[in-house]
């Protein structure tokens, strides 16, 4: 579903935010990518979602070459992904069920079914009944849920997620998690990134460790592998 | 895509875009009071030459031209020639003044009667006075007119008192270029002002607009809500312009009746046409448009996730 090769990234600024990162996620996975802040976590998500375009290297998302995709196609390639954001970057004035419609309008999906999507969506996260509040009025907890909502909402192949649980109390925290997880068991492809480290010991995925702009370990998770679950275990990078 | 929900979409935008600017009512007034007071001056200067131009409409007379047949033309030559003129087109009709009815009406009124009693024969030549017809009135055609009068072998002189006629219609020809560029100014002016109240909106909705991008929505997309605001601002502000202008008619027309009325004319003042105030509306929609549009255009583009 994903692969980097040999990508470099450096910013404007002259900050190199990676340095020849190479991994493989299939499809149908879950991945940590977890780190220090500064380790590039972030530079990842923002290729994969060509927010940003790496100095050097090829990334390969969902079969295409990111490097093939111009400006203009970037919208209609974006559609093919969710993305969950730590802030939310939620509409504040608008109620959440508009928040959660947004991909489907922009996709141009018929109103009623888009009223059908958002309302399944939302029952995904347990926000049923919600629809009509504003951002404000949810507690942080349940503004993440609304941004995961939003990202499922187009049905994509493809959850990233950058820091999700990062303002949330551990209890929510994991509640979060075991969202990403339920997504995951259904077949969607999920990369997570966090520096949570306690987090990702209680939900069992592949890691992959990052630090000054490199891979430093891509692992198996050592819980998982022992469960003998197959399809993540195995497949990591060399 | 089906047309239907493209069309439910559409409205749909064009409905929000309105309830955001009503939610803002200040900001949004002003931006349409400035467009109405902007279209509101060429909009009335329109209608003031429009008004001059139908109290001038009868202005033909002031063309008359007066055509002196030689002494020594034959008595019959006046009516002959006043027949032969009726017939052009460019001529709306000729008054034969014989020589002895000249004399006689010199005679009256000029107090000269002893001087002329003096005289053994009438010094006055038969004139005809031709009137050109309202499409001849014009300095180019009754001068055509003038030439084609001259070519007569009977006619000694033609005088034609057109000069102030000249003037006025010059002074209005300058008057409608005035009127010309001030609204050309004028439309820029609402073009720039639009377009910046677009871009003030446009960074005050900066991670609106983050977010939908982020989702996968295009430039256009993003851009739609922005040329609806537009749309909206250039209706509120033509409508203000029409309003301006139906008040500041209301106010003259008594007077102006009156003043008139006061030189033993007719005229009227004539309103806005229906025609000029859908003008209006329309052009201050699509300036506005198009001012939404390159300031949506170019400040949308610039905004990227990061």
């Amino acid at each position: 579903m994903i692969r980097f090769d040999q990508v470099h990234k450096r910013y404007p600024n002259g900050r190199e935010a990676l340095a020849g990162v190479s991994f493989t996620i299939e499809a149908g996975e879950m991945v940590f990518l977890t780190g220090h802040s500064g380790a590039g976590k972030s530079s990842i998500l923002k290729l994969i979602a060509l927010i940003e375009r790496p100095s050097r290297g090829q990334v390969i998302v969902a079969d295409q070459n990111t490097a093939g995709i111009n400006s203009a196609g970037v919208p209609r390639f974006r559609r093919q992904i969710g993305v969950v954001f730590q802030d939310h970057k939620l509409l504040h004035d608008r109620p959440i069920a508009d928040n959660v419609a947004l991909p489907l309008i922009i996709a141009g999906v018929p109103k009623r079914e888009i009223d059908k999507r958002v309302r399944a969506a939302l029952d995904q996260v347990g926000l049923l009944g919600k629809e009509q509040s504003t951002p404000l009025q949810l507690s942080t907890g349940e503004q993440q849920r609304v941004g995961i909502a939003r990202a499922v909402v187009g049905k994509p192949q493809l959850l990233i997620a950058d820091e999700p649980t990062g303002n949330l109390d551990p209890q929510l925290a994991i509640d979060i998690m075991r969202l990403f997880k339920r997504f995951n068991d259904v077949g969607v492809t999920v990369v997570v990134a966090t520096h949570d480290l306690h987090l990702i010991d209680r939900v069992g995925a592949r890691r992959i460790v990052l630090s000054a702009g490199r891979v430093a370990t891509a692992v198996t998770d050592p819980a998982m592998a022992s469960a003998a679950t197959a399809n993540a275990a195995g497949t990591g990078p060399a | 895509m089906t047309l239907k929900p493209w069309l439910a979409r559409h409205a749909q935008t064009l409905i929000g875009s309105l309830g955001r600017i009503m939610h803002q009512p200040t900001g949004a007034l002003l931006t349409m009071a400035v467009i109405g007071v902007a279209l509101a001056l060429p909009l009335f200067l329109t209608v003031f030459l429009d008004n001059s131009r139908a109290a001038t409409a009868n202005l033909n007379q002031g063309f008359d031209i007066s055509v002196y047949l030689k002494k020594q033309a034959a008595r019959s030559r006046a009516p002959a020639l006043a027949d032969l003129w009726r017939r052009r087109s460019d001529v709306a009709s000729v008054r034969v003044i014989p020589a002895d009815a000249a004399l006689v009406e010199f005679r009256q009124r000029s107090g000269f009667g002893a001087a002329l009693d003096a005289l053994t024969d009438n010094p006055l030549p038969d004139t005809l006075v031709v009137t050109p017809a309202l499409s001849a009135s014009t300095p180019k055609g009754v001068a055509a007119l003038e030439q084609v009068l001259t070519a007569s072998d009977d006619v000694d002189t033609v005088q034609v008192d057109s000069a102030w006629v000249n003037r006025l219609t010059t002074w209005l020809d300058i008057l409608r270029r005035i009127v010309w560029l001030a609204a050309a100014l004028l439309g820029l002016a609402v073009v720039l002002v639009v377009g910046n109240t677009i871009r003030l909106d446009i960074l005050n909705r900066r991670s609106e607009i983050e977010v939908m991008k982020l989702v996968g929505a295009t430039d256009g997309f993003a851009r739609r809500p922005f040329l609806y605001s537009g749309v909206w601002y250039g209706l509120g502000g033509g409508g203000i312009a029409v309003s301006i202008v139906a008040i500041a008619i209301g106010l003259l027309t008594q007077p102006v009746n009156n003043l008139a009325g006061l030189y033993g004319s007719d005229f009227r003042l004539h309103g806005m046409t229906l025609t000029a105030a859908l003008g209006v509306l329309g052009i201050a929609v699509t300036l506005s448009w198009l001012g939404s549009w390159l300031a949506a255009s170019r400040h949308i583009r610039a905004i990227e996730p990061t």
